[in-house]
Formats: C-alpha cells, structure tokens, sequence
C-alpha cells in the first residue's frame, strides 16, 4: 500500500529490468521461430527461403534427433536418480550428530562449484583414464581389468561426471530442509513415543517431500542443459549427444540454421513442460 | 536440546559421513594433488600419494603456455562487471517488487523465473547471429552483458526475498524525514539490505563464473573466461594431467572459496526461495 | 503552527471502504488522540494525514493548506511508529540527524539541534550506538527524537507505546505529556488503550468502523457519550448496560451504568445477586456481580471491601449517573 506518487515509482524503477528480459526473450525466440521455418545454410546464405514445417519434420525425422532426444532423458533421469537417492543419504547422514559437521559440509558441497569443463576433464583423464587413471589402477588392486570407460561406456561415464555435480546441491538442499525441522516437533514426536523408522517415515519425508520435489524440478531444468561435460569429453558421438549438443553441431559443424533453430524450438517446448511445474510450485510457495 | 546420543554411536556416524564426504571430495584433492606433480609423476602406475617431488613448475608454465592471466581477468571481468549491472538494474527493481506491490507483480516475478528456464540451445541460433551482426563475438561487452541477462531474474528474485524482509515502517520513516526516492534506495535500503546483496552477488558471480555453455560458443580468445581455457586441454594432442590440474585449481580456487562462504544464502538463491 | 483539519476525507482499498467521510479539526498546539478498537480505522487515518497513503476523496488541510496531492516529506509532519521505525545501521546520532541531512542543513545546525534533542531525551551518552544496543524505553526516545529535530508542525504518533512492557509505558506516558507541555506542538496520537488516551488528550477522537463515533475532552466523552459504542469504549471497568425492564421502566431500550455509579448493599437494593469474583486491588475493589434480574454486572468500590464469592448482594444505580440510549444505541438526553 503506498500512495500514487510511490506506485508511480514503483512502476518506473521495475520498468528497465522487465523491458529487457522482455526483449531477451522475444527477440531470440521470434529469430529462431523465423529461422525455424527456412532453409538456411550458413555456407549458402543467398538460398535461404521459406519451407514452413520442413525443418522440424527432418529433425523429428533424423535418426540422429530420437537418440538425442533419448540421451537427453537418460542423462536427466539417471542423474535425477543419482542425486536424489544419494543426496537424501548424504543429508541425513550430515544431519546426524557427528564430529566436525561443518568441514564435511564444505567437502561434500565442494563439487558442485567446480566449473564443468574442469570437473569433465579431471574426470576423464585422471580418473578414468584406462592406463594411469585411478579407477584402473584400483580395479588392478582387486584382479579385476580396467574398465575404459570413454570407450566402452560414454554414457555412463558422462553421467557420473554430472551426477558429482549435481549430488552435492542436492544433498545441500535436502539438508537445508533437514534442519529446518524444528527440534520442538522432534522432541514432541519422541514423546510421542515414535520409534526412529515411524518419526522417519511420519516427519521426516512429508517434510522432505516438497525440498525434493524443489531438487527434481531445479536439477532437470540444468540437466537439459547439460553441455560443457560432453563438449570436452566425448565431443558427441551417437552415446552421448544430447538435445544441446545436437543443436550445436547443426549449427556449428553444419552450418545448418533452419535444422538448428527448430531443434533449439524443441528443447524449448521440453524445458516449458518442467518450467510449468517448477514455476507454479514455487509461485505457491511466495504467496504462504 | 539435541537428541542424547551415545558415543560410541556418535562415532560411528562420524566415521561414515567423513569417508562419504572424503569420496566426495576426493577428485578435487587428486586434482590438487597432481597440480604439484612432475608430469611424470601424474601418470605413474600405481599412482603416487604424497611422496612424489612436490614442485610449483606447472603454475608458472599455466601462464607461459595458456595465458592464465588474461582468462582470469576475463573471468572477473565479466562475472563482476555482469553483477554490478544487474544490481543496478535489479535493487530498483526488487524494490518496487517487494514495497510497492501491485496485484501483478507475483505474475511478474514468475514469468522472470520462466525465462531463467529458457534453454541456451534454444535460442542459440538468434544469439548468436545478433552477436555476429553486432560485432559482440568474443568481446567481453557482448559476453558481460549476456552473463547479466542470464542470471538478471535469479538477481532480482534473491534481492526481493530479502527485501520482503525489511520492515516497511523504516523505509516510511525516511519518506517522513524528507528523503526522496533516490535517497530511500541509496542510504536506508541498500545499507540495510547489505547481508542480502552480498549474498546475491556471491551467487551471482558463482553461477556466472562457471557458466560454460554461452562462453565456449560465443567467447573465443579475447574474451575467453578460465571455463574455455580448461576446455583447450581437451584436445587430445595436449596430455598434461599436472598442468591441467594446475590450471583447474588456478579456475576453480576463488569460486570455491566464496562458494563455502555462501553455502546457506546459495540454498534460497537456487532455489528461489523456496527452500530456506 | 500546526492545525489538522480533515474534510469528508474517505479512503477506500478497492471496494471496501476504510475510512468513511471523516471531518474534524485539530487545533494548533492540541493534543489528539485517535481511539477505536483494532481494524477501526484509526492508524490508516494517521497515514493519511501523514501522507503515506492518498485519501480518495476529500480534502486534508495543514495550516489552512490543502496538502491532500503532496508527498510526506513536503507536510512538514513527523511521525512516531510504532515499532520506532529506527535505521539499523546508523548510529542514534545518525539516526536523529538524518531528516536534517536530507533537508540539507549545514554541519554545524545538525550537530547543535542534534545534541540538544539528545539532552532533552537523556540520550546524550548513547549518541554514538546503533539502535540494537538500546533499550526498548531508549529506542522509543530515539524514534521522538528523530520527530523533533525536525521542529515539525505536527507530531503523529502510531501507537508508539505499544511494544514497551507495563511500567515504562507509563514512564514514557509522561514524557511525551512533558514533550506537549515544553514543545507546545501539535500532536496526534493513536491508541487502541484508553487509558491513555484519557490521560494524555486534549481531545479524543473515537473511531468506529471507518467513521467518526464521538470527539470530545476526555471527561465529555466520560459523562456524556453520545451512544453505546463510545460508552463501552470508555472507561474501565466497562460500563454496565442493562436492557429489558429496568430500562423500561427508565423510558429507554437500554440503560448504562458505570461500575463506579452504584449503590452497593448487603442487606437491600435494586438488583439483587450473588457474588461471582472479587478482585481486590488494594485501592479499589472490583466486584463481579451475576443477577437474575439484569445479568452480570460490574461493581467499583472505593478500598478493600470485605466481600466473598457467593454473597447475595443489592446493587442500586445512582439515578443522576445514569445514561439511557434509545433503540439504535444513541444517547437520550
């Protein structure tokens, strides 16, 4: 409640940021809408012309765009499971009362601020590498042979990268919502007379369930993004490109802008699915 | 009160959750590790610990052989200068959001966290041949600007969630001493909100810092960050695991410091407030 | 100077309306007081006047000057709140100096008018503290003495009292009846206790639902309330209204009588009863009352009366202390 003069203000001061958030929306994504619809390839420019839907039938069409779209959601799926499940163990782990809670935390979150090309890299040479890295030389410990792991199993080895990244935030969240349990409804609940397994089961995951709702919906928004880790790994490949990737080749290797555009349409509308639950999950929450 | 618990249990606990935390960390340590090893050294079969020759050569060769130094400067360049502009847009902006409410404005703030949402691929395309036609390719402007544009609405989302904080009646108090709107923002707002802001920025530059899909598509030398200099030891020519490693400690120190500082601000910055 | 006149003022938040064609006028040098139970209106009218909030019709003069499109920083007002409001991270001196900051006083006139609010307000050794480090009495004598550097036409005070525990208010009750005797300002006060708006006005405003109930000196609205709201409001104990036929008799829907009005026996009366609760006080004796002919009521004796719970009792109005109210709860002359 203010008086005129402030909402007038009020409206003034608000105006620049929500002009251009507009114009960095709408602008991009007319571009690609129009881009979208032509036949433009960057090498033959004076060709471009108008073929309507064309675009995205070839790129619904391309063999190359169902795997994508595949690897897209294996990355997302698996990683979401990676996270979630370890995060939940890891949170309730810290949440217990042990000696030197603060510096495991800083351990545990560490990861998650490492920039993805260095955590891609040290990954896959230092750590998976078949010959010096020391996950062969442990699996030689044990007798076993060493795994290759870009070779063999791209898939996997990119989703344990991303996993690392993403298993701190989520455990630092899952935490966070931990502790905002407050000690009087523990000891109610103990007074109660619940045993650990029901106050688990009873307190704990109705209270954790909105924090890794927040998590799923958070984590899968990046998690479709996920790019730099297969840049600087696999550079692609039919295992691992995902969505991201496959527009980036379109674009850059191809040179192809109409097939691009249309891909980056479509990771637009799979990005719009999630954003819709996150949004109005979120939005519920401002207005308690 | 804590819940009683016995030591022997308490210990136990503790044993778990450090070797949990220690795995977790480990490929950081590893890589700390090898950043003082001979390159030699890096690739031993078994691989060596602690005893090998400690030597600091890979830090001085990382500026001889990828220019650290500019990277680094790109990275602060652009990670501070994106939010300082996006504070100066977003506290005006937080401020009218969180004091002079309308019955949009809840509206407004959704559809800013929508295009946070936005995927880069999708609108790559458009980007870039702006970038291109405007001569904003590898120039730290064009990247700056984008980086503000990227993380603007987490900015003002943050902002306002510690707005909603300060009480009204203080801000009124200084309509009633006299001081204009200018005023209000600049000397009771800001100074109050400073906790807030800090941690803001501290995200803010965090995410900024570590944003790689746009740098390694748009930024090329010029204004390359440390994201795209990490990424030129992907090349396959270049296997040097101690320099590589000297370098990722070179990129990731300073964010990972300021990312332990900011640990608890960082849970309602990424999440919007939603978890606290 | 400083006269507040109010003319038709309304103010609505979308269709409900908050404040309903209010007029009066505060004198200049008065002490008013805003009255009503909470949701009454009464802190919106504050804002009003103070300029924080725009009136939607009608008009609001200060000295004679219709200020009702001017900001609040152009009225020349001051203004207490009630949780003081005080900047976190100035010092009390900071805090007190910086309406003169922003009127762009020279160094050297913040500096003396500063230093001689802090005299007046015993604030002089903790100038150099932030507000976090005072008490609450101290925080609310920051609040009036960021109000009074600014030799303001009128003081607005919003239940600044409110947060301060039992014994101070009373303290600080006085001081600010000190501040009126020495400043000889205008000062509008809101209170939802009237308790202090009886000791500390000039005049009393009493708000009800939106609008105007009553305004008069604390002892007008004591003896003669124009109707059931503001003889409920006033006064405590509660006055005692009785309807049926002891009002009947007295050619009225309803007749009210203060606990401190009555005749009280042991042996004979009006109204018989039995003794519910005795609370003794020490200088008063409050007697609750449960009688068969007109419900409970409430009986104020002078000192430490010998009764007990249980004890039939007769309770008498004094005829010449009675207020009688017709059937819409107005005052019958």
């Amino acid at each position: 409640m203010a008086t005129r003069q402030t909402a007038a203000a009020a409206r003034m001061l608000v105006a620049p940021s929500v002009i251009l958030l507009f114009l960095w929306m709408i602008v991009p994504l007319a571009m690609t809408i129009y881009f979208s619809m032509l036949n433009y390839n960057l090498l033959e420019p004076d060709t471009a012309r108008f073929i309507g839907l064309q675009n995205y039938i070839d790129f619904v069409d391309d063999p190359d765009f169902i795997g994508a779209l595949i690897n897209t959601l294996i990355i997302v799926a698996a990683v979401l499971v990676i996270s979630v499940v370890g995060g939940i163990f890891v949170a309730l782990l810290m949440d217990q009362p042990i000696y030197g809670q603060s510096v495991v935390r800083v351990l545990v979150i560490a990861p998650f601020f490492v920039m993805p090309t260095v955590s891609a890299l040290i990954w896959k040479n230092m750590l998976m590498n078949p010959v010096s890295g020391l996950f062969a030389w442990i699996a030689t410990l044990f007798g076993l042979t060493p795994v290759d792991w870009f070779t063999n199993y791209p898939m996997l080895s990119v989703i344990l990268i991303v996993a690392w990244q993403w298993l701190p935030f989520a455990s630092l969240i899952l935490l966070t919502a931990l502790q905002s349990l407050d000690e009087e409804q523990k000891e109610a609940a103990t007074l109660d007379g619940a045993k650990a397994v029901s106050y688990f089961f009873y307190i704990v995951v109705p209270h954790m369930a909105r924090a890794i709702t927040v998590v799923v919906l958070i984590e899968t928004i990046f998690l479709l993004n996920v790019f730099a880790e297969i840049r600087v790994t696999t550079n692609g490949g039919p295992s691992t490109t995902n969505i991201p990737f496959h527009v980036f080749e379109l674009a850059v290797n191809n040179n192809d802008v109409g097939g691009a555009a249309a891909g980056g349409i479509v990771a637009v509308v799979l990005a719009n699915i999630v954003a819709v639950f996150l949004v109005r999950m979120i939005g519920k929450n401002l207005e308690s | 009160m804590a819940r009683k618990v016995s030591t022997s249990r308490r210990v136990a606990m503790s044993a778990v959750a450090w070797l949990v935390a220690l795995l977790i960390f480990f490929p950081i340590l590893w890589m700390f590790l090898t950043s003082f090893k001979t390159e030699a050294d890096a690739y031993a079969v078994p691989p060596k610990f602690l005893f090998f020759h400690w030597t600091t050569e890979n830090y001085v060769e990382v500026q001889s052989r990828v220019d650290y130094v500019l990277h680094a400067i790109n990275s602060i360049v652009l990670a501070v200068g994106a939010n300082i502009f996006g504070l100066i847009l977003a506290i005006p902006a937080a401020w009218s959001m969180a004091f002079s409410p309308t019955k949009r404005t809840k509206d407004l703030l959704m559809w800013m966290l929508s295009t946070k949402m936005m995927p880069g691929a999708g609108v790559f395309m458009a980007i870039y041949f702006i970038y291109l036609r405007a001569h904003l390719l590898d120039s730290r402007w064009g990247i700056g600007f984008l980086l503000m544009m990227v993380n603007l609405p987490i900015i003002v989302w943050m902002l306002y969630t510690y707005f909603k904080e300060i009480p009204v009646d203080i801000l009124e108090a200084a309509r009633m001493d006299g001081a204009s709107l200018r005023n209000e923002i600049i000397y009771v707002l800001t100074p109050m909100a400073v906790p807030g802001i800090a941690s803001t920025m501290l995200l803010s530059v965090i995410l900024s810092w570590n944003e790689a899909f746009w740098t390694l598509n748009l930024a090329n030398v010029n204004a390359a960050p440390l994201t795209n200099m990490i990424a030129s030891f992907s090349s396959p020519e270049g296997d040097f695991w101690a320099l590589l490693s000297a370098a990722s400690v070179l990129a990731i120190a300073p964010i990972l410091i300021i990312g332990w500082f900011s640990q608890k601000q960082l849970v309602r910055g990424l999440t919007f407030g939603a978890v606290k | 100077m400083g006269s507040i006149e109010l003319k038709n003022v309304r103010k609505d938040f979308g269709a409900i309306s908050v404040i309903n064609d209010v007029s009066f006028k505060v004198n200049d040098g008065e002490f008013t007081v805003f009255v009503g139970p909470s949701g009454c209106g009464k802190s919106t009218l504050l804002r009003l006047i103070a300029g924080l909030e725009d009136i939607s019709s009608g008009n609001i003069l200060i000295d004679g000057k219709d200020v009702s499109n001017v900001g609040p920083a152009q009225r020349g007002l001051a203004m207490v709140f009630q949780s003081y409001a005080l900047y976190p991270h100035m010092t009390v001196r900071n805090n007190i100096a910086f309406a003169l900051k922003m009127a762009k006083q020279p160094k050297n006139v913040i500096d003396e008018k500063v230093n001689k609010a802090a005299a007046i307000l015993n604030l002089t050794d903790y100038l150099d503290r932030r507000p976090r480090q005072l008490s609450g009495g101290q925080r609310q004598r920051v609040a009036i003495g960021r109000a009074i550097v600014r030799e303001p036409a009128a003081f607005l005070f919003d239940e600044p009292l409110s947060n301060l525990d039992a014994a101070l208010r009373v303290q600080m009750r006085l001081e600010i009846g000190d501040l009126h005797n020495n400043l000889k300002t205008t000062m509008t006060y809101v209170t939802h206790d009237q308790v202090e708006a009886m000791t500390m006005a000039d005049k009393i405003v009493v708000l009800n639902k939106g609008a105007v109930a009553q305004i008069g000196s604390p002892l007008e609205l004591y003896n003669k309330p124009n109707g059931l709201f503001v003889a409920r409001f006033i006064g405590s104990p509660t006055m005692n209204i009785v309807s049926g036929p002891a009002a009947a008799k007295r050619n009225a829907a309803s007749i009210g009588i203060r606990p401190e009005h009555v005749d009280f026996s042991t042996s004979a009366g009006e109204w018989p009863g039995k003794v519910r609760i005795a609370e003794h006080l020490g200088a008063d004796t409050f007697v609750y009352v449960d009688s068969d002919a007109v419900g409970p009521l409430t009986v104020r004796l002078e000192g430490e009366a010998p009764v007990k719970p249980g004890q039939t009792v007769y309770v008498t109005p004094q005829e010449n202390r009675l207020h009688r109210f017709d059937r819409d709860g107005k005052s019958m002359a």
